[in-house]
């Protein structure tokens, strides 16, 4: 059964389908053209009238077209269907229609159909513009002479003695020039002009034809705040959509399409009750969107997350090679592309006749199935081998999974996770995927350092709102409130700073950590960085991602570091990936400052901010500092316990990994400013490079803002300075010390920040005069006598002797307080 | 269960021995808060036998002197967590001998599992399309399966 295929009852064919359609639809245009044939023949010469003739006679041929490369493309005229006349009254409101008449000659004015396919092979062969096969090229006599269009009749006669694609050129720039503008303006306006001319020019018509249309219509009409009330019984979404592009439109262009009476405030409001009804989302979450995002880019961003994100697969290089996955994949029915320049081991799949998480490839464990904003993160923190990593949040185990292949199965992985349930897919993937050298563990991320402390890299994929992963669980779009993001940004925090306790800042090859997030919501990122900036002794470096915006530095009313320029966030309408932020630290400094700022304080006063980069200029020279300053520092600590006099109940677990004199935090917030400012002094005097400093455990009290910064610039410089003085010299310097402290005390309290800049340029100002001295003209005092600024700083003692003895053993594990 | 072959044990204690840095560092860990270190092969049960996982195939392929590929129709029910039929066997080493424990491979040479061989090489040739060749024992597939009992 089945057609019987007889070869001698071979089907005539005519003209192929394409050539139909092409050669129909020049005949439609023929329909709005005006009768321009018969202008046509009129200005066709002898010539061109013999030539249409003989086209009549359906001779073709093909070499006319290579006689005009030169000839602008722009007369897109029609080659066949449509008389040549008619192709150039539209054109140019009949301006060009001279140059296209003289072409004429060539082209013969009745429609040939026969001609156009040659005509339009032609052009292509020549490689002239898509345009150029609508003209000349349906010439049939060979040998005529190409006079590139010129009339016979044309007027300029004393042209003769150009060569006819001169001649052809200049009559062109005229009509140009009459015309007004370049082609394809002019065909966008005229709308079933432009029909004539090429296929490529059409578009410009369309575009210039919906152009038109909306200039046409009639100016949106805010309706009544009534009428929103109305609208939430049935809201039809069609109207909705229709008046959110009318907003959009009318705010792009407020001045001038505003109602008369109509605040912006009132088209901002019905824009939010109409995304939120059009799109599903909760009111707060959307007025979130609308602060974050300009309105075009909300709409698009609205738009993205209705749609799921491109399914990608990371390879595992531990068991195969992407090209050989890649192939596999193809062999079972897999449509997939690599994802692109920035990932060597990612692809993006299309469409896949099997289920793509079941294949025997996934179940060897050959590829994992990963979101390709999840690969920039591990991407970013750049693993290497033998190296020792934390991976706070781990489930499912894609980042894990990765790190172990970038490190080759070598060095050890930690990977930990608060959620039982999810563990378990954890252990699977691992196992799956061939990692070997992972310890899986089930803490609450917050209690890092305590269990282990020490690790060379720390990756923090914090919980989050889930913001930017809406496509994945459209629920976010109303559950989220005030309550759940400021709960999440708590969380963050706590587990930022744990992560940053959690490093080993004088790891000889690393000494990093990423903090990354799947949200957008500024509380949950650019916040939550600053938060740990003003912090810790940690400070932004670039991810080292070269794509992605930038995070911001300001946003409303918050001010934040300079430095989150570095950071990165990704959008799904933008990068067609996940929403997604992401941080990457460097600790410059095992020692932990003593809280300086009231936690409510997010905003990094700006006056100071431009310190802070000279401050950070000054520490990058300096490179991880080893073990051994340390040893000199906790030396000096004792000596500096000795002055200080700090109540404060300190966290012990921190000093841990930083194997520092736990003593170091005793320091209490009114002690520090006198004794700091004495060891500060005799810091500077002995200019002693020590990167440890001595460790100040932040303390819980956080109400003394202001002596905070100077206890801890006053410590460091302390540790620096025990590298070289005894003990015994400590009490006789601190007069002298009292003075460099003033200047860090005085403004400490104006920036968060700053402390951390203050603390870094300590360290390096003991090592180098000129350090010092801009780290003092930073501060804005010149070395020198006491002042009596000093005053409310040296208010506080020491912290008794006790202390200083338990801490200058040296032990890891910190004294309870 | 069935008993490791003495190349097994080797291979397996051999591996072992490498996670001693590991092992290390995981001794900080608080015991119920340690959930998994290195690859897991396998279980003691009460009775002191030891059951291997399926996570133990990496290590076991290798090293695997009988193997039996399937053919692609045939895998999909192997990883299911079926036996093998003769009319899925693509090839057997020679000489297996019955109740050897196999190595069960793809036809792309990928380890899907093992087993153990229900049939010697001489029998398979001659034994009906639908018997069994060989018994399933552990899948990859169990990955996707039994993701909350894998270890």
């Amino acid at each position: 059964m089945g057609r019987k295929l007889d070869p001698t009852k071979k089907e005539k064919r005519g003209p192929g389908r394409k050539a139909r359609k092409q050669k129909g639809a020049e005949t439609e245009l023929a329909r709005f053209l005006p009768a321009a044939g018969d202008e046509n023949a009129k200005r066709l010469s002898s010539r061109a009238r013999k030539r249409a003739a003989k086209r009549r006679l359906g001779s073709a041929e093909t070499s006319e077209m290579n006689k005009r490369p030169g000839v602008k493309p722009l007369p897109g005229k029609l080659p066949k269907g449509i008389s040549v006349g008619a192709l150039q009254t539209p054109g140019k409101k009949g301006a060009q229609s001279l140059p296209n008449t003289a072409r004429g000659k060539k082209r013969p004015a009745p429609a040939h159909s026969s001609d156009e396919e040659e005509e339009e092979e032609d052009s292509e062969e020549d490689g002239v513009v898509n345009q150029g096969n609508l003209w000349g090229s349906e010439d049939s006599d060979a040998d005529m002479i190409d006079d590139y269009g010129i009339d016979s009749n044309s007027e300029d006669e004393d042209e003769e003695e150009l060569l006819p694609i001169e001649r052809a050129a200049r009559r062109q720039k005229a009509q140009e020039a009459v015309a007004g503008g370049p082609w394809s303006e002019e065909e966008t306006e005229e709308e079933e002009e432009v029909s004539p001319e090429s296929g490529p020019q059409k578009e410009y018509e369309t575009d210039g034809g919906l152009q038109i249309n909306l200039d046409e219509e009639e100016p949106f009409v805010l309706p009544p705040a009534g009428e929103m009330e109305q609208g939430a019984q049935a809201p039809d979404l069609q109207r909705i959509h229709k008046r959110i592009q009318d907003i959009v439109g009318v705010l792009r262009d407020f001045g001038t399409q505003r109602e008369e009476g109509r605040s912006r405030a009132e088209y901002l409001h019905r824009l939010q009750r109409d995304l939120a009804t059009y799109y599903s989302y909760g009111d707060f979450l959307l007025g979130k969107l609308m602060d974050l995002f300009p309105l075009s880019e909300l709409v698009e961003f609205l738009e993205a997350n209705e749609v799921p994100r491109p399914i990608t697969l990371r390879t595992n290089t531990l068991k195969t090679r992407r090209r050989d996955l890649a192939q596999a994949l193809i062999n079972r029915g897999v449509n997939l592309d690599p994802l692109g320049k920035w990932s060597k081991t990612g692809l993006v799949v299309y469409d896949s006749s099997v289920p793509i998480g079941a294949t025997p490839e996934y179940l060897a464990g050959h590829y994992m199935l990963q979101g390709a904003s999840s690969m920039l993160p591990v991407m970013a923190l750049a693993p290497q081998e033998h190296e020792r990593i934390l991976d706070m949040c781990c489930a499912p185990g894609g980042k894990t999974s990765y790190i172990a292949q970038l490190m080759k199965n070598t060095g050890v992985i930690l990977a930990n996770d608060a959620n039982a349930e999810r563990l378990k897919s954890v252990v699977g993937n691992l196992h799956r995927l061939g990692v070997t050298n992972t310890i899986i563990s089930h803490y609450d991320g917050r209690q890092f350092p305590k269990v282990v402390g020490g690790f060379d890299r720390v990756l923090l994929d914090a919980p989050c709102s889930g913001t930017g992963v809406i496509s994945k669980d459209p629920a976010v779009k109303t559950n989220k409130d005030e309550k759940d993001i400021l709960r999440c940004a708590h969380l963050q925090k706590e587990l930022l700073l744990s992560a940053i306790d959690s490093v080993n800042a004088t790891s000889k090859t690393g000494g990093y950590l990423v903090y990354c997030t799947c949200s957008i919501m500024v509380e949950e990122n650019e916040w939550v960085v600053d938060y740990a900036l003003k912090k810790r002794n940690v400070r932004l470096v670039p991810t080292g991602l070269d794509f992605g915006q930038e995070g911001f530095t300001r946003f409303r009313e918050r001010r934040f570091h300079p430095t989150l320029r570095s950071t990165r966030r990704f959008y799904p309408h933008t990068h067609n990936m996940d929403g997604f932020f992401i941080a990457k630290f460097k600790k410059f400094s095992n020692s932990i400052p003593q809280s300086q700022t009231a936690p409510g304080n997010s905003a990094a006063s700006t006056p100071t901010n431009p310190d802070v980069p000279d401050l950070k200029g000054q520490v990058t020279p300096q490179p991880e500092s080893s073990s051994k300053p340390a040893k000199k520092a906790r030396g000096a600590v004792k000596a500096e316990w000795h002055l200080q006099k700090r109540q404060r109940p300190r966290k012990t677990s921190f000093q841990k990994q930083n194997g520092i004199p736990k003593g170091a935090d005793s320091e209490l917030p009114t002690g520090p400013s006198v004794p700091k400012v004495q060891a500060s002094s005799k810091l500077q005097g002995n200019r002693q490079p020590a990167e440890q400093a001595v460790v100040i455990r932040k303390p819980k009290v956080t109400g003394k803002l202001k002596q905070q910064s100077p206890k801890l610039q006053s410590s460091k410089k302390v540790a620096f300075r025990r590298q070289n003085a005894p003990l015994k010299g400590m009490d006789t310097e601190m007069p002298s010390g009292l003075s460099l402290s003033k200047p860090l005390a005085t403004w400490k309290p104006e920036n968060c920040v700053q402390p951390q800049g203050a603390e870094k340029v300590k360290q390096q100002v003991p090592q180098k005069p000129s350090k010092k001295a801009a780290f003092q003209k930073q501060n804005g005092t010149s070395e020198g006598p006491q002042t009596p600024t000093m005053s409310p700083l040296s208010a506080s003692r020491p912290p008794p002797a006790k202390r200083r003895k338990s801490q200058s053993r040296g032990s890891s594990r910190p004294p309870l307080s | 269960m069935r008993p490791l072959t003495e190349e097994e044990t080797r291979v397996m204690f051999e591996k072992i021995a490498k996670y001693e840095k590991i092992l290390k560092l995981a001794a900080n860990i608080a015991g119920d808060k340690l959930v998994s270190l290195g690859t897991c092969f396998g279980k003691f049960t009460k009775t002191h036998k030891f059951r291997l996982h399926i996570t133990a195939l990496d290590y076991l392929a290798p090293y695997a002197k009988y193997k039996v590929w399937i053919k692609p129709g045939a895998e999909q029910s192997f990883l299911y967590g079926n036996h093998v039929l003769k009319s899925g066997l693509g090839r057997i080493t020679e000489n297996t001998s019955q109740y050897q424990g196999v190595v069960v491979y793809s036809m792309a040479d990928i380890p899907l599992g093992f087993g153990v061989a229900a049939k010697s090489t001489q029998d398979c040739r001659k034994v009906d399309p639908m018997a069994i060749v060989v018994f399933h024992q552990a899948d990859i597939g169990e990955y996707v399966r039994h993701e909350e009992t894998l270890t």
